[in-house]
């Protein structure tokens, strides 16, 4: 496989080819993570910077990690502890990282289009870790890749996502990637979180009840309610949406008996997800955080072994 | 120049039997004895040596697959990726006698890796290393212990090593090296 990119900035724009190969790549570090000695020296000498300008753990860690077993250096930068507090603009900070040549920047803003706008300045590969709510490709293909050791990646399958869309980058990458792959997606969220004209993207249906989108899928992927932004009335309160946006185990018996259960987590138990769902045999939800390090080593491999 | 056909199915045949019969001689007193085939052809081969290992000895040896590409010394350097395949390794190597399987030994390069790659998943008590092909025209100092055929070949030559598993059809043949690589 010939992976021409530079960067990662999201799934829209990947093809069906592209995904499947990435998946096959990451499939094959897996198994790292089973040795005794969970390194490889692929990209020795190389160094990946994570620049993080919202909070995150599991997404970082996980890009360390990846970065770490690849025997990268990897330097984290949060935006709360540098200079971005004193005033500096983004691009200052990405030429002055730039300055101490990287060879991959991982970065996460709360402004659409910041990954894209740092990869058009810089030299260093750029991948997407999230851009406000617009995308976060490595976990839409993290989220293929464990629907892929379940599920035949392929048309007819049927994912639910249920939740915060209009907020939410990871629906976005996912719907992408999903669609391209010729796979439905039925989406379903209160009126204020979901944006419109989403039923016109070829291949997602839009459902007015948790119960309409969650009969016979194979896939439900649960979105996180953003408690941070209660503030701004979206639903009445949490105990409404809990009560008719959350899976629990009656609503979830209306999937298909084998369907497994997904979220990008950080989980709000008892909210979007009852713990009796989420730690039920049908969650993948850990299988998810197991596959990113895989998922991200390959996508580090495959930017960062690029010639120079 | 045309490619010229060094060995057929048969000979190839003859050639694999060798190989076990040499494997089992020297390694009797070893009781931790595993194959393990370099991606992709080394992998049939170290298949079929298992195979005559067991129909000759009864001895029946596991089986490891090694991809080698993330041990490359030349990744910075080549213009695109070569294909991660999966390794597959599912037993211990510690303290066992281990018998790397590729289908040409040329530069060493690939077993430079390839030892790399095995010392990542414990510590052998030996590598032996058996190839169907020494072409020569090492870079580094590695030799093999159990050779099928050895065929001066100038850095101007492609040697192929084809299998049926792959292939179609087991032969070997030298022939002017084009673009794509082969060994």
């Amino acid at each position: 496989m010939v992976f021409k990119r530079k960067d990662l900035l999201g799934t829209r724009d990947l093809t069906a080819d592209e995904i499947r190969n990435l998946l096959a790549s990451a499939n094959s570090f897996l198994e790292i993570a089973e040795r005794p000695l969970k390194k490889v020296p692929a990209l020795r000498g190389k160094t990946v910077v994570n620049l993080f300008y919202e909070p995150s753990t599991r997404t970082r860690t996980s890009f360390e990690i990846a970065a770490k077993r690849l025997s990268a250096d990897a330097i984290n930068m949060s935006a709360s502890t540098s200079s971005v507090v004193k005033g500096e603009s983004l691009l200052d900070t990405v030429d002055n990282i730039q300055a101490m040549a990287p060879d991959i920047i991982v970065v996460r803003h709360r402004h659409v289009g910041a990954a894209h706008l740092i990869a058009g300045h810089i030299r260093a590969s750029v991948v997407n870790a999230g851009d406000g709510a617009n995308e976060h490709p490595t976990q839409a293909l993290l989220d293929l890749l464990t629907i892929s050791q379940h599920k035949s990646l392929e048309s007819g399958l049927k994912v639910a996502i249920i939740g915060d869309i209009a907020h939410s980058r990871v629906a976005r990458s996912n719907i992408w990637a999903l669609t391209t792959l010729g796979i439905t997606v039925r989406v379903c969220a209160p009126p204020t979180m979901l944006p419109r004209e989403m039923e016109k993207i070829a291949g997602v249906e839009v459902c007015r009840t948790p119960e309409e989108a969650l009969e016979g899928v194979d896939v439900v992927m649960m979105l996180r309610i953003q408690l941070e932004r209660q503030d701004k009335l979206l639903f009445p309160s949490i105990r409404d949406y809990a009560r008719i946006f959350g899976l629990n185990r009656q609503r979830l018996a209306l999937a298909k008996a084998d369907a497994i259960v997904m979220h990008p987590g950080p989980m709000n138990r008892g909210v979007e997800i009852t713990s009796e769902v989420a730690d039920s045999d049908r969650a993948v939800i850990l299988n998810q955080v197991s596959n990113g390090v895989a998922l991200r080593m390959a996508v580090l491999f495959l930017l960062g072994g690029q010639g120079s | 120049m045309e490619e010229k056909r060094i060995c057929d199915a048969r000979e190839m045949d003859r050639i694999l039997e060798r190989m076990a019969d040499e494997i089992i001689a020297r390694n009797r007193k070893h009781p931790k004895l595993a194959l393990v085939g370099i991606l992709s052809r080394g992998v049939c081969l170290a298949r079929r040596l298992q195979r005559l290992i067991r129909e000759k000895s009864g001895r029946d040896l596991p089986l490891g697959i090694l991809d080698i590409t993330l041990y490359r010394d030349d990744l910075s350097h080549a213009t695109h990726h070569p294909v991660l395949r999966q390794t597959e390794i599912p037993f211990s190597l510690d303290d066992a006698t281990v018998i790397l399987v590729d289908d040409v030994l040329y530069t060493g390069r690939t077993v430079r890796a390839a030892l790399d790659g095995l010392i990542d998943f414990g510590r052998p008590r030996s590598i032996q290393l058996a190839v169907l092909v020494d072409r020569g025209c090492r870079e580094l100092p590695i030799a093999a212990d159990y050779v099928g055929i050895e065929i001066p070949a100038s850095p101007q030559d492609r040697v192929m090593v084809r299998v049926e598993e792959s292939d179609g059809f087991d032969s070997v043949s030298v022939g002017p090296r084009t673009t794509a690589a082969g060994e």
